[in-house]
């Protein structure tokens, strides 16, 4: 029976960072829970925080579940967190600008030459060239499991588009709105510092050939993307213009925006558009939702694309096992935080280890995302091992393997009363000229009872999380 | 702003007012209707989508104009892009897109018109007599009007909503005003008499302007007052004059804001200086339906240049 790590209880007492919180569980009878729960549900509806989920079904504009109890980390917690993904941020962009140029880790035997040049997100449309600041991935998101009071993995890193930071804030909103007196009792870090310092970090990349203050925009995919209203959010906060592809056109040697004074000229575009559509002129024809001639601009030095085209080749889960090399090759330190170990299936050994214990392991596609096309060895049926067998062998290289983590669990509102759910952390950790971090992030929590599935489309929610002050 | 902010708080307005001027359609015909009926085959609800200019449509579709069909064909029917249901959901969708422009507020406004829309279009259509249609109209086109008006920002995103609402309301009066001509056209010899009388009380009824005529011009109804009030009279919030003097106003906000006049100002200017010069007695020598026909000619050009020059996003 394996035991899992509570973010509140250790041995039977509250955890430091939890203390304030008994009084406040004790104090909420089951009717007050309901009604502040209500109460959230109602807010996140009259804002219109919504995700929508494709091929399901039923709405397609439907509620995050948002559960009210925060998860808590303490300063040096949170510092050492901290640390570890300014360093893995720093570490990937590095890579990045190392494999679109030289390709010096490849050279020196580190990471395997078909993994990087034969990778489906290699843009061969950036080799040679160097983004502003050297910076492929502007906002990195690191996905994070505890198993213990000082153990933290990295899941996965996100080096395109990271979604899910408007959670953040928004949750935050909402908790500070329902339970003022838990602010004004407990010491915890603001995150709405966020759209400010995002804002900056894309003024920081600015191309060369921009004078003055760069105009910024956010290009998204348009109001049926499931992400539209995280795009617009940003936009609002940050003051910038939301554009669409159609918005945008390419004259001489930069993009404009097409607008009621005539156009004006666009210098950041934080695309939240796949790399395959941001123009049809260099990757997919068929596509409406970029810009014909974007990137003959971009490399020439007239806009800046954050995330770069091409970035994606960071955070693919055959790249992953390599990061902590590329901390130890790029910046001559240890890694602060851990991979957890992984097995490669197109490696021979590692594919007979995994096809021997198949009921004991996760198993992932290498470019599946949203916990979509994955197996969870300890969960799964008989026939559903036997069936994923069967795709392994015809695809050894399309899949890694991971032991099954105990992930933590932090005490979270459900049906019955106050119980442990499993928890993860997403941290966003922006890239320009300098790396920074709000104190904060998403945690995602498995709603399900023993799920160790967090992500929104298999049922998971969100919850508010605090970083205490010193 | 990008143009196409612009043109989705434009339209979102046209949408907006068009919608209401469907339902005040919808009440002429209805009182029109209940009237004795002196001619025989006269049929109330036909100069109506004339004047929309849906006949063609609705004739197609539906064939007969009878009461219940024209209710589904006005109100209802999605095909028609004048209905009040096509209207509210191109509004509300136009309003989805720029969120980002909008207050909660107006949100609030058009989404809870757009979701009990919705409602009604489930519910029973023998539990929904027309003044209950109209009514909830005007009431849901007067919310978000209120709400736009009390916390919107007065920047160039207010001045192109206000553009819309006061190029289609020109639009729309006119078009009112027309039913009135369809509906008399057969016998001139009822120019001044008590069924006219009636008509011309119906439609200020219907433009919710009945009282406020009197208060401006005394108890007796002409033609000719009623043609000033409707056309000429700046008082009138609907009139003509006042809709093509916001209009104006309007253009004249975006040129300062932008340092920049075009030929939308020229275009307007030139429109508000004819309306401003015009006497009832020029109206008449023209002919009503003539001035009207006209008039909407006019007002559709000055939508035309708008939208060359600010919503299409092409001048460079």
């Amino acid at each position: 029976m394996t035991t899992f790590f509570n973010e509140m209880y250790e041995a039977g007492a509250t955890r430091a960072p939890y203390r304030q919180l008994d009084a406040w569980l004790e104090a909420m009878p089951a009717e007050l829970r309901s009604l502040k729960q209500a109460e959230a549900e109602n807010l996140f509806r009259r804002i219109g925080i919504t995700f929508a989920v494709y091929g399901e079904g039923g709405d397609p504009e439907r509620l995050m579940p948002f559960d009210m109890f925060p998860r808590v980390f303490a300063q040096p917690e949170w510092r050492r967190l901290e640390h570890g993904v300014v360093q893995r941020a720093k570490a990937l962009n590095l890579f990045l600008s190392d494999i679109y140029n030289r390709g010096e880790i490849v050279r020196a035997g580190i990471v395997p030459r078909e993994l990087v040049y034969c990778n489906a997100a290699f843009e061969t449309a950036v080799v040679g060239f160097t983004p502003p600041q050297g910076v492929f991935s502007h906002i990195v998101g690191v996905d994070l499991v505890r198993t213990g009071p000082d153990e933290f993995f990295v899941l996965e890193d996100n080096c395109r588009t990271p979604s899910g930071v408007s959670y953040m804030l928004e949750n935050r909103e909402i908790m500070m709105r329902m339970f003022p007196s838990l602010f004004r009792e407990n010491r915890i870090a603001p995150v709405d510092s966020y759209p400010v310092l995002l804002r900056r970090t894309l003024a920081s990349v600015a191309p060369k050939k921009c004078t003055g203050e760069p105009t910024i925009a956010i290009l998204t995919p348009g109001a049926y993307n499931s992400a539209y209203y995280e795009h617009s959010f940003l936009a609002d906060l940050m003051g910038v213009e939301l554009v669409e592809g159609q918005d945008l056109f390419v004259d001489g040697e930069f993009v404009w925006m097409r607008t009621t004074e005539g156009p004006r000229k666009v210098d950041v575009i934080y695309r939240r558009v796949d790399d395959a559509f941001i123009d049809p002129l260099c990757f997919r024809a068929d596509s409406m939702l970029g810009v014909p001639g974007l990137m003959d601009v971009y490399r020439s030095g007239g806009v800046t694309i954050c995330s770069a085209p091409g970035a994606g080749v960071a955070d693919d889960k055959a790249i992953y096992c390599f990061v902590p090399d590329m901390i130890r090759f790029y910046l001559g330190e240890e890694p602060i935080l851990n991979n957890v170990p992984t097995w490669q299936c197109n490696k021979r050994d590692d594919l007979k280890y995994v096809l021997e214990n198949l009921g004991e392991l996760v198993v992932k596609e290498v470019h599946g995302s949203g916990g979509y096309g994955m197996l969870v060895g300890p969960k799964s049926t008989k026939d559903q091992i036997a069936a994923f067998r069967e795709r392994i062998i015809a695809n050894p290289g399309n899949y890694i393997a991971q032991p099954t983590l105990a992930l933590s669990t932090c005490p979270t509102f459900v049906g019955e009363g106050v119980a442990p759910r499993h928890v993860d952390l997403r941290p966003y950790c922006l890239v320009g000229d300098k790396v920074t971090l709000v104190p904060g992030g998403l945690t995602r929590v498995a709603m399900n009872e023993g799920s160790l599935v967090v992500n929104s489309s298999q049922g998971g929610g969100v919850k508010d999380t605090w970083v205490l002050a010193e | 702003m990008l143009s196409r902010t612009a043109a989705n708080l434009y339209w979102l307005a046209r949408y907006m007012e068009r919608a209401e001027t469907a339902a005040r359609l919808l009440e002429v015909g209805e009182r029109m209707s209940l009237m004795p009926n002196t001619e025989g085959n006269r049929n109330e609800w036909e100069p109506l989508l004339q004047a929309a200019g849906t006949y063609a449509g609705f004739k197609h579709k539906y064939g007969d104009a009878v009461q219940r069909n024209v209710e589904s064909f006005m109100f209802f029917d999605r095909d028609n892009p004048s209905s009040v249901a096509t209207c509210i959901a191109g509004a509300r969708e136009n309003g989805r897109v720029v969120r980002t422009a909008l207050t909660t507020q107006v949100w609030d406004a058009l989404n809870t018109a757009f979701q009990e829309l919705k409602a009604l279009e489930r519910t029973a259509r023998s539990e929904l007599p027309l003044t209950t249609l109209t009514e909830w109209t005007l009431r849901h086109t007067a919310q978000v009007r209120g709400a736009i008006d009390a916390t919107l920002l007065r920047n160039d995103g207010y001045d192109f909503l206000n553009l819309g609402y006061f190029l289609e309301r020109a639009d729309n009066t006119a078009r009112l005003m027309d039913v009135k001509y369809f509906v008399l056209l057969p016998r001139v010899e009822f120019v001044g008499s008590g069924l006219d009388n009636y008509q011309w009380t119906t439609l200020l009824r219907a433009l919710s302007a009945h009282r406020a005529f009197h208060w401006a011009y005394g108890g007796e109804v002409t033609a000719g007052k009623i043609a000033h009030f409707l056309i000429l009279n700046q008082q009138c919030p609907r009139s003509l004059r006042t809709c093509i003097e916001g209009a104006t106003t309007h253009l004249e906000r975006l040129s300062r804001g932008y340092s920049k006049s075009t030929a939308a100002q020229t275009k307007v200017r030139k429109l508000y200086g004819e309306l401003a010069e015009l006497s009832v007695d020029d109206v008449f020598d023209e002919g009503l339906h003539d001035f009207l026909t006209r008039f909407i000619r006019e007002v559709a050009t000055v939508g035309a240049v708008v939208h060359e020059v600010y919503l299409s996003g092409d001048i460079r």
